[in-house]
């Protein structure tokens, strides 16, 4: 099995002839099972892009459900190869828990779900709202912070567990209710009228999540990293899981070096140089896994907001293959 | 016209039997003594019809009469007015009950299970012969044989590996595994309890009191996170095998102290009269005492048990998903995501736990009282 910090892990993948990735255990849209069982979910499809640069098979992967408790200790022992599972980037975890971020595949952060009769359409007019929250969580001082920036009054209504603040807000019993926009967005399909409610576009908090490697292999965590940059690359470029044969003849070098059609990049990291062609070919680039999972071809129609590119106002930036 | 003598002093027929009072037979008496025998009777009794009728009607209409039965996705569970969401269990049936085990396999599971069927039901009724066989193929065969239908990897059975269990599987493995683990572990420790061999004694309190004193949910969490820690890298074991040494031990611990509550109320006259017929210690713990001993503790033992089956749900903190993690990994899909959804699932939970407990204490108290020689109230 795999080995220690420090091991190469792409030796010891690739030895196994599979890759073993962490996830969640059950997140609406990050890591899903569907009917069959299959794993579905953002997070999963970025091991399922790794999977696929190594191996050329979407297949080649094995997946770990992770309590939040067991996350680190799982990939800091080589139970897992790497950590995809909505974790937040923070510089604790970066550069103490012997692991390392390697990329953001989701900006997430703290937002506001509410009513559409309301007639709100910015939080900054949430002046005197009673806004629904757990209690003791860091949710609810980046509230209080955001609202006494910003001269407001609310009124708290605070809950002890999740399912009690779904079912207060629910019922009415306050005009807003606040936690990561990606949670907003799965509880909203959970109330008895998904429609009436809408998630007001202000994020007051900086949850970046991505995957994590064990720190000391470079060459994994380059790889990693740059599975990431090829799928946000591949969307910039418009090369899609559609179009990506054809555009393997195209005469845009950004293209044809991404595609593996000019140079030597591929190998650069370990792989084929057509690696990144794979990739697009059976998971899509970064736009289509967003739509697929959680974006607009999924119930959760979450907005693309700072996910999008960075031609198109977000902040998903890569760096050029060249 | 009547004479005298044709007046008798006795009646040369009897007269008809007449009915009793009409509130002295039936349901109304019945009712007269069992439910409106006093003011505070009376009083409890209508509060009990109010209540009924006030949960029970909402309760059948959410389930049956406004259930979603079928459909393929949460837009068919949204509609206004919608109660359960059975079409969510529908779709999911087969993941509940043999979690991600690989689809063209799941035979073997239903094969093992016909077997453990086939072996119990002979033992449970009492009239069957061969209750020494049946018990060597409960206790040896079997397991063997369930093991090798599971996991595969012989005879040409591909090999599924246990993160892919789940469900119902995971929940049966995992209890019963404790259960005839913790049997005869627990019956060895409260004898070696009572010894008078102080390095055994001691042997036993320990490890008693050890995995009494800690939770499962901590021995499990042990095993699955701190375990690796201590092992030398790249030693990876099995986390169901983990689990289910967890979870034998500790039930072992539990079922020691009931099987001692037994030991104990079995009189010292037994114990020397045994002696006295020249009995060895085992055979005198065999034929005298454990027989009486374990029939008092009957419904202590399947108390643990059914406690024990409830227990296994902790398993999801090692990653491991029983029924009921199974059941609520898949709240987590958005396919199926609607405000009925959680309590459809939780309904469908409990209903199986419900079924395997009631099954266990029916059999119990059959049991009970067809052993209940001496005792009887």
């Amino acid at each position: 099995m795999a080995g220690v910090a420090g091991a190469a892990t792409l030796d010891d993948v690739k030895a196994k002839g599979f890759l073993q990735c962490g996830v969640h255990t059950g997140l609406a849209g990050f890591s899903q099972p569907d009917n069959a069982g299959e794993w579905s979910g953002m997070d999963v499809d970025y091991c399922r892009a790794v999977a696929t640069a190594i191996f050329n098979d979407p297949k080649a992967v094995k997946f770990t459900p992770l309590s939040p408790a067991e996350r680190f200790e799982a990939l800091k022992n080589g139970e897992v190869d790497m950590l995809s599972r909505t974790t937040t980037w923070t510089m604790d975890r970066d550069t103490t828990y012997g692991l390392v971020f390697a990329g953001v595949n989701y900006y997430d952060g703290q937002g506001f779900l509410v009513r559409k009769s309301l007639g709100v359409t910015s939080a900054l007019e949430l002046t005197g709202a009673s806004v629904c929250t757990q209690t003791g969580t860091t949710t609810e001082l980046n509230l209080a912070d955001y609202f006494k920036a910003n001269n407001m009054t609310y009124n708290p209504v605070v809950f002890e567990k999740q399912a009690e603040v779904t079912a207060a807000y629910d019922s009415g019993r306050c005009d807003a209710y606040t936690t990561d926009a990606s949670g907003l967005y799965s509880t909203r399909l959970s109330l008895t009228n998904p429609d009436d409610h809408v998630v007001l576009p202000e994020i007051i908090s900086k949850e970046p999540l991505g995957p994590l490697v064990r720190q000391g292999d470079f060459q994994w965590f380059g790889l990693v990293k740059w599975v990431h940059y090829a799928l946000l690359n591949a969307e910039e470029l418009g090369v899609t899981q559609a179009n990506v044969d054809q555009m393997k003849t195209s005469e845009n070098p950004d293209i044809r070096r991404l595609l593996g059609a000019e140079g030597e990049f591929g190998s650069g990291i370990g792989l084929s140089n057509d690696w990144a062609a794979n990739i697009v070919k059976s998971v899509g680039n970064y736009g289509e896994i967003f739509d697929r999972n959680v974006g607009a071809g999924s119930p959760l129609q979450i907005a693309r907001g700072l996910n999008a590119l960075w031609t198109k106002g977000g902040i998903q930036y890569a760096p050029p293959i060249r | 016209m009547t004479t005298a003598h044709d007046l008798a002093y006795v009646r040369k027929e009897e007269e008809p039997i007449l009915a009793p009072p009409r509130h002295e037979v039936g349901a109304i008496k019945w009712m007269r003594t069992n439910l409106f025998s006093s003011a505070t009777n009376t009083a409890l009794t209508i509060f009990g019809i109010l209540f009924l009728l006030w949960t029970v009607p909402p309760l059948i209409n959410w389930a049956f009469i406004s259930a979603v039965w079928t459909g393929d996705s949460r837009e068919d569970c949204i509609v206004p007015g919608a109660g359960a969401c059975w079409a969510f269990v529908k779709a999911k049936f087969g993941q509940f009950m043999y979690g991600r085990y690989t689809l063209s396999e799941r035979w073997r599971v239903d094969l093992t299970g016909i077997l453990l069927i086939a072996g119990l039901i002979p033992m449970a009724i009492p009239r069957v012969p061969w209750k020494r066989q049946n018990a060597l193929y409960l206790l040896v065969v079997f397991p063997i044989l369930a093991v090798i239908l599971l996991l595969g990897g012989y005879f040409g059975l591909p090999y599924v590996e246990t993160a892919l269990w789940g469900g119902l599987l995971v929940t049966l493995v995992v209890a019963i595994t404790g259960m005839v683990i913790s049997m005869p572990l627990g019956i060895l420790l409260a004898l070696g309890r009572r010894s008078n061999l102080p390095v055994i004694r001691f042997l036993s309190v320990v490890f008693i009191e050890f995995w009494r004193g800690v939770p499962l949910i901590t021995v499990l969490f042990m095993a699955s996170v701190m375990l690796p820690i201590f092992l030398p890298p790249g030693v990876n074991f099995d986390k169901l095998l983990r689990a289910l040494i967890g979870v034998a031990l500790f039930s072992s611990a539990y079922m020691a102290e009931v099987v001692r509550g037994g030991l104990q109320a079995i009189a010292r006259g037994q114990y020397e009269a045994a002696q006295a017929l020249g009995l060895s210690y085992w055979r005198m713990m065999r034929l005298i005492i454990l027989p009486q001993a374990l029939k008092v503790v009957i419904p202590g033992i399947v108390n643990s048990f059914i406690s024990l089956f409830k227990d296994t749900s902790l398993v999801l903190i090692v990653g491991l998903f029983d029924l009921l993690g199974i059941i609520q990994l898949n709240f987590s899909d958005t396919t199926w995501t609607s405000p009925n959804t959680p309590a459809t699932g939780y309904a469908f939970a409990a209903f199986v736990f419900w079924l395997f407990c009631f099954l266990m204490s029916r059999y119990s108290i059959y049991t009970e009282r067809r052993l209940n020689t001496g005792y009887r109230r």
